[in-house]
């Protein structure tokens, strides 16, 4: 029942082969296999979002995705959107608006902000609370989380305004 | 957190799913968004020691309109759902119900046939598919077959599916009038204290037809047939609408849980179905 089943993710651009048991979930593949320690674990009923990364495209919880499921899948965690020397504008603002204290929600919070912002470009405060509901911080209050998120929409679409 | 090991699957056409459910029995599961059973299995409250994925089968998702009728494939995501320009226009409260499930990570990944079939009674879509008379798609070892949702629902976790067979899409006719779904919750992501589906068609000032559904006032979804007809033929006025209310309250049996006891689910229901009603009459 212990097979080992041979996994290929591709994460963060880089690709990545290991063996790992069916039933180990994404987060703990992310974090133990592959060292990207970004993605953290804050619960385990699939609430909290401390575990977003985006899969294929979606945001999801980590921590609900088999990495047998996930064999051949592409994802992006935190580490892939920007580093300390060329911060993603999410995260820039998140700095700049004090969004974050501990920063244990932080990757969560800025991938599934990233993948928000990249379907709905124009957010209200309203679309951004709802956008991001499904990720629980217990430090900020949220408010600097959804100024971060807006200033980082407008600074996106200046960016793509001033491109043009 | 941590799920008892199982052999994994992933087979690329629906007879090898069958043969898999057939060789294993009951210590086999099928996994869509596995965003009810993987939540079950990290408690070990779920064993499912072989365990068969859905998501390289063809022809499981998508949602189709044709002459009237709705079909949704059953691994279609609620995202899709709500993102369905054309599913809005044909069946407007289907979009309103899924943005009142979960958050916008479950709803990437849950699929509207894991919701109905779960059979779990906090689940949102089963009430809303016996709203709209929805029928569910089986297929199994035997062939194919359909059941009404209005049928489907035995008990908690208990449904009209065998355990060899799969569901694989949802079939509804395109609703009439107006619509609302109106759910009470403790927060986001809650599954409902109480909650109501309605759909009301509207003739010369009359309600033509009103179909009303509660989700987890009961063991299973509550299609309440007394509440719509209580409705038929008036104009929706405050007294119709009590009548309808105390109509639905005969067909409920909420239980005490951490959301509240009886008395205070009962008050509740009531409130939610009045909200829906006027809501979806204001619609038609």
């Amino acid at each position: 029942m212990s097979n080992k089943m041979h996994v290929k993710l591709n994460v963060n651009g880089e690709d990545h082969e290991f063996l790992a048991e069916p039933r180990e979930l994404l987060i703990y593949a992310l974090r133990e296999k592959l060292n990207i320690t970004g993605p953290h674990v804050g619960c385990e009923t699939s609430h909290c979002g401390a575990c977003t990364v985006t899969m294929n495209g979606k945001s999801v919880k980590s921590c609900t995705v088999f990495v047998a499921q996930a064999n051949g899948a592409e994802v992006t965690t935190v580490e892939g959107l920007g580093n300390p020397d060329a911060l993603h504008v999410l995260q820039e603002n998140f700095k700049e608006h004090h969004g974050l204290q501990c920063g244990f929600c932080t990757p969560g919070m800025i991938t599934r902000a990233a993948k928000l912002l990249e379907e709905n470009p124009n957010p209200t405060e309203e679309d951004v609370r709802f956008g991001i509901a499904g990720n629980i911080c217990r430090c900020t209050g949220y408010q600097n989380i959804v100024k971060s998120i807006l200033s980082a929409a407008s600074e996106i679409n200046a960016a793509k305004e001033a491109a043009q | 957190m941590i799920p008892a090991a199982f052999e994994y699957y992933r087979p690329t056409d629906m007879a090898g799913v069958i043969a898999l459910l057939q060789e294993h029995g009951d210590d086999a599961r099928v996994i869509a968004g596995g965003h009810s059973l993987i939540p079950m299995m990290k408690l070990r409250m779920a064993d499912v020691p072989h365990l068969i994925d859905l998501q390289a089968i063809e022809g499981l998702g998508g949602i189709s309109i044709k002459d009237g009728t709705i079909k949704i494939g059953a691994m279609t995501t609620q995202h899709e759902i709500i993102n369905s320009a054309e599913l809005e226009q044909a069946a407007p409260i289907m979009k309103e119900a899924a943005l009142q499930i979960a958050d916008p990570q479950v709803r990437y990944m849950g699929t509207v046939g894991g919701n109905v079939a779960n059979g779990d009674p906090g689940n949102d879509m089963p009430g809303l598919m016996q709203c709209l008379n929805a029928q569910f798609h089986l297929v199994g070892p035997e062939g194919d077959r359909a059941i009404y949702a209005r049928d489907f629902y035995e008990a908690a976790y208990m449904t009209e599916r065998d355990d060899e067979e799969v569901l694989t899409a949802v079939t509804l006719k395109a609703p009439a009038g107006g619509f609302a779904y109106e759910k009470q919750k403790r927060k986001i992501g809650d599954y409902a204290t109480a909650a109501a589906a309605v759909q009301i068609s509207k003739e010369n000032g009359k309600v033509a037809t009103a179909s009303i559904a509660m989700t987890n006032l009961s063991d299973t979804p509550v299609w309440s047939e007394a509440a719509g007809d209580a409705l038929i033929g008036t104009d929706c006025d405050a007294a119709s609408i009590k009548a309808a209310v105390t109509a639905m309250l005969s067909d409920i049996d909420p239980t005490e849980d951490n959301r509240g006891p009886v008395a205070f689910k009962r008050h509740v229901a009531g409130i939610v179905l009045g909200r829906a009603i006027a809501r979806a009459w204001s619609r038609a």
